[in-house]
């Protein structure tokens, strides 16, 4: 079976800085991937480069179709859902108009969609009218996915969800992200300096270093490679 | 500094009034004018980075000055210039202390109001600055000693900006305009040089004021300075760009002469057709050559332009 | 859900309760002062009439400067041109208001196919916008003159010439009818802004564009969109100054100043302020105007831009403005 994303020698640069030296990765159907690695090492430039908010060059596949020089609009559209680091929320609107606005690339009313949302969200429904900046940091990221999810997407970008949360919390969204998968057969592409969380959570896994995929295998593998469990694991 | 050049342009301007009229004399003179307001708006926005739409106004200031003095005191014409250049000059700093506040869009619309307001004052305090009407001075000058005066002003203003430019005043001038952060940093005091950039710049427009009254036959009326002359400014300032000798002469040029040619527009024909040439141009040239101006426009957005395009203000 | 902290429903709008209070005394000082006098109440009435013009332009400035930090210089010529437009119309033999609704249409078109193709090649660089707009206000001026001349030129009266008389207060139709049909406009954006899938997306294309983008909106179009809109708002204004003004080609100019000077005193980001602003100024003008000796009809201009300095320098957001921050 073709995988659902694939990436071939994938290039990106900010200015005169390349960021991304050749990354070449694939994430099949219906799969949690990770992508591992240090500040600086490349993550969140990969998943930028798959929604084209950076400009890029090399092969990029999106369930057999080439994603060219799509921009993160038309990227949207083609079933790819991008949660961006600082969450890509807008803190001046509502929960209920975050949430609408997750559902923008659908027809019909966002209703439906939003029902999906209630089983996994269930606190959603009565902060509607909650502006969603202040609504504390566990929260909006939780908003960041359900959003994200309105959009009904075939593959989902998360880029560090556990980003300044609390343990607890991590533990919590990775729960949902599991239980979207699992249930929605939703594909994902997570980002994380939290290793240990991601490899319990990802079936694969690949490690940047510089631009580059130093590592990748499946994640049970890496969770016993030597580098791996010296520089990312702690032990 | 390239000496041949501007050899050569010394040369062609000392050898011109004699192969022109009085009315080409007139504006030739008016390019000189208009070469030293853009020099000084120049110093201020593309070497501060601070936006003013309000130069009409400093015009204004420096043109009733020379009226002033002349009609009411019988000063001789040349001794008014550097009392306008100093007054000029304090209002400049007192418009640049609260501009410090200020910046971008709020600050062009600040000098914007300006420049709206200041001509307005005649009108209120018609006793003292001669209401619609204006004032006139009876000293009137021929076209030839306005050419050599305008001209010899025009220089004396080119060779002060370099000279101020390259030494530390611009270094500190440019500083503030890449990054305010790191001038900081380094000890440069923000406040007393983007004042002092303010000042300087609205020196050289009141001296170009007092010109452009003597150059209207001695008269200085409200609606000469409007604010079409502050915008007319910031376009040649636009035009000049690169912030070089050539670019202000450019500017000059662009906005002293198409005035005069733009009637002959076939097409058009009429006293309008000046706006509509000029407005053209004006956006053509932004629209098709944003090469030649990106030293001007690069003075604005000193972030580096990434290849993020996503968001249209690339923030 | 662990650890999840229940938040009262704390909705921040960009007015703070000072602000609040000040505006319903004010409101409360015009009520009481039309009851006792009627120039009061005459002043008071044309004044918001102005204002509703000042606010609709002030309004399509905002919404301008919202979506794309720039400040469009030419937005008045483009209402004036466009009210030339509904001159025209009426010249063909169409009514008034069928005219005055085709004339809408043809600004949201002709404010679309300016961002698309002036605007947009150089929205990256504020001062490259700023001296496009500058250009295109010139540029429009000339055309304008060019096709129809300078001369004055008289449309058709919209609400026609009656006064009504409330006691010794005389109201002008036409100013109620202004007021009437600016605020209606202003309305219909604003449910079209707070309740359609369209106005969500503007104002998040306006808001954070990156962020919108990645939900599938296509932030240039949005921006187009915005520029059609203020257009139309523009057109409003104008068609609404043609009564009093006639038409001219320098109809506008003194209204865009005082259009800056009211989105400035609401606070350049706050649709909300630029109407109110634009109410507030005139009022404020005329009343002043009317008992102020000092402050003679040559002085309002500097008079609103004395106020508009004053907010720059007291109070850069205005007085509805809410955004302290560079959004991210």
């Amino acid at each position: 079976m073709a995988p659902m994303l694939e990436l071939e020698n994938v290039t990106a640069r900010y200015g005169p800085v390349q960021a991304l030296h050749g990354v070449s990765l694939s994430v099949a159907e219906g799969e949690i991937a990770a992508v591992l690695g240090a500040n600086g090492a490349g993550k969140t430039t990969t998943l930028r480069a798959i929604s084209g908010t950076v400009r890029r060059h090399g092969r990029l596949q999106f369930a057999g179709r080439e994603l060219g020089g799509a921009g993160p609009d038309a990227v949207a559209r083609l079933g790819i859902a991008h949660v961006p680091e600082g969450r890509g929320t807008f803190a001046e609107l509502t929960v209920w108009e975050n949430l609408r606005l997750g559902a923008y690339t659908r027809r019909g009313s966002p209703k439906d969609d939003f029902a999906r949302i209630q089983t996994y969200f269930p606190w959603l429904a009565e902060r509607r009218n909650q502006q969603s900046g202040t609504l504390s940091g566990g929260e909006q990221q939780m908003l960041a996915l359900a959003r994200a999810f309105m959009q009904r997407p075939r593959l989902l970008l998360l880029d560090e969800p556990s980003l300044g949360l609390a343990p607890l919390l991590v533990t919590e969204i990775f729960r949902i992200i599991k239980e979207l998968n699992e249930n929605e057969g939703l594909t994902v592409l997570v980002v994380e300096q939290n290793a240990h969380i991601a490899l319990q959570v990802a079936q694969n896994a690949y490690v940047l270093e510089v631009g580059r995929v130093a590592l990748s295998g499946p994640s049970a593998e890496l969770q016993e490679h030597e580098s791996v469990r010296r520089s990312y694991l702690g032990y | 500094m390239k000496l041949v050049p501007i050899a050569v342009v010394a040369a062609v301007l000392a050898v011109l009034p004699f192969l022109l009229s009085g009315y080409h004399q007139g504006l030739a003179t008016r390019v000189a004018i208009y070469f030293i307001a853009i020099l000084g708006l120049n110093i201020l926005t593309g070497y501060t980075g601070q936006i003013s739409i309000g130069h009409g106004a400093f015009m204004a200031i420096g043109g009733y000055t020379t009226v002033l003095l002349s009609a009411n005191h019988h000063w001789n014409l040349i001794a008014t210039l550097p009392v306008s250049l100093g007054i000029s000059f304090v209002c400049g700093l007192l418009v640049g202390v609260p501009a410090l506040r200020l910046s971008g869009v709020y600050l062009a619309l600040a000098t914007f109001a300006f420049a709206v307001s200041v001509p307005q004052l005649p009108l209120k305090f018609s006793k003292f600055l001669g209401g619609s009407n204006g004032i006139h001075t009876a000293q009137t000058k021929s076209h030839l000693w306005l050419y050599i005066v305008g001209w010899s002003c025009a220089a004396i203003a080119f060779a002060g900006a370099w000279l101020i430019l390259r030494g530390r005043i611009g270094r500190a001038f440019r500083a503030v305009r890449d990054s305010e952060l790191a001038a900081v940093s380094s000890g440069v005091s923000l406040p007393i040089y983007k004042t002092l950039a303010f000042g300087i710049s609205a020196a050289f427009a009141g001296v170009a004021g007092s010109l452009l009254v003597l150059v209207t036959n001695g008269f200085a009326q409200p609606n000469e300075f409007g604010v079409l002359l502050s915008l007319q400014i910031l376009i040649g300032a636009a035009v000049a760009g690169l912030g070089s000798l050539w670019g202000v002469l450019v500017g000059a040029v662009f906005i002293g002469l198409l005035p005069s040619v733009a009637p002959d527009v076939p097409l058009i024909g009429s006293s309008h057709g000046q706006d509509v040439v000029f407005g053209l141009i004006v956006v053509l040239i932004m629209l098709l050559l944003p090469n030649g101006f990106a030293g001007f426009l690069r003075r604005f957005e000193p972030r580096v332009k990434t290849a993020i395009k996503a968001d249209p203000k690339s923030s | 859900m662990i650890g999840l902290a229940k938040r009262k429903t704390a909705v921040s709008t960009g007015v703070s309760i000072p602000v609040l209070v000040i505006l319903l005394a004010a409101a409360v000082f015009l009520v009481i002062g039309s009851l006792v006098s009627s120039i009061f109440a005459q002043q008071t009435v044309a004044g918001l009439a102005q204002g509703a013009i000042f606010g609709s332009l002030a309004l399509a400035l905002v919404l301008i400067y919202r979506a794309t930090e720039v400040i469009n210089f030419a937005q008045g010529e483009l209402a004036m041109a466009t009210t030339y437009v509904a001159y025209q119309l009426t010249l063909w033999h169409v009514t008034y208001w069928l005219a005055f609704f085709l004339t809408l249409l043809i600004a949201f078109v002709l404010g679309v196919v300016i961002q698309v193709v002036v605007i947009r090649p150089v929205q990256h660089s504020v001062i490259a916008v700023v001296i496009i707009t500058v250009g295109l206000f010139i540029l429009i001026d000339g055309l304008v003159a060019w096709k129809w001349g300078a001369d004055l030129k008289f449309m058709p009266a919209p609400f026609g010439n009656q006064v009504y008389h409330a006691g010794s207060v005389a109201f002008s139709r036409q100013d109620l009818g202004t007021l009437l049909v600016t605020i209606a406009s202003v309305i219909v954006l604003w449910l079209l802004f707070q309740f359609t899938k369209l106005g969500l997306a503007m104002r998040a294309a306006a808001l954070r564009p990156a962020a919108a983008s990645l939900v599938g909106v296509r932030v240039n179009w949005m921006l187009a969109l915005g520029w059609g809109l203020a257009a139309v708002l523009g057109a409003v204004a104008g068609l609404m100054t043609e009564p009093t003004q006639f038409l001219q080609p320098t109809m506008m100019q003194a209204i865009l100043l005082y259009a800056f000077a009211a989105a400035v005193l609401g606070g350049l980001e706050s649709p909300a302020g630029a109407v109110i602003g634009g109410l507030s100024l005139g009022v404020f003008l005329n009343l002043i105007g009317q008992y102020v000796g000092f402050a003679s009809a040559e002085l309002r201009l500097p008079i609103a831009f004395a106020l508009l300095l004053l907010v720059l320098l007291l109070k850069p957001n205005g007085l509805f403005g809410r955004r302290q921050v560079r959004r991210v």
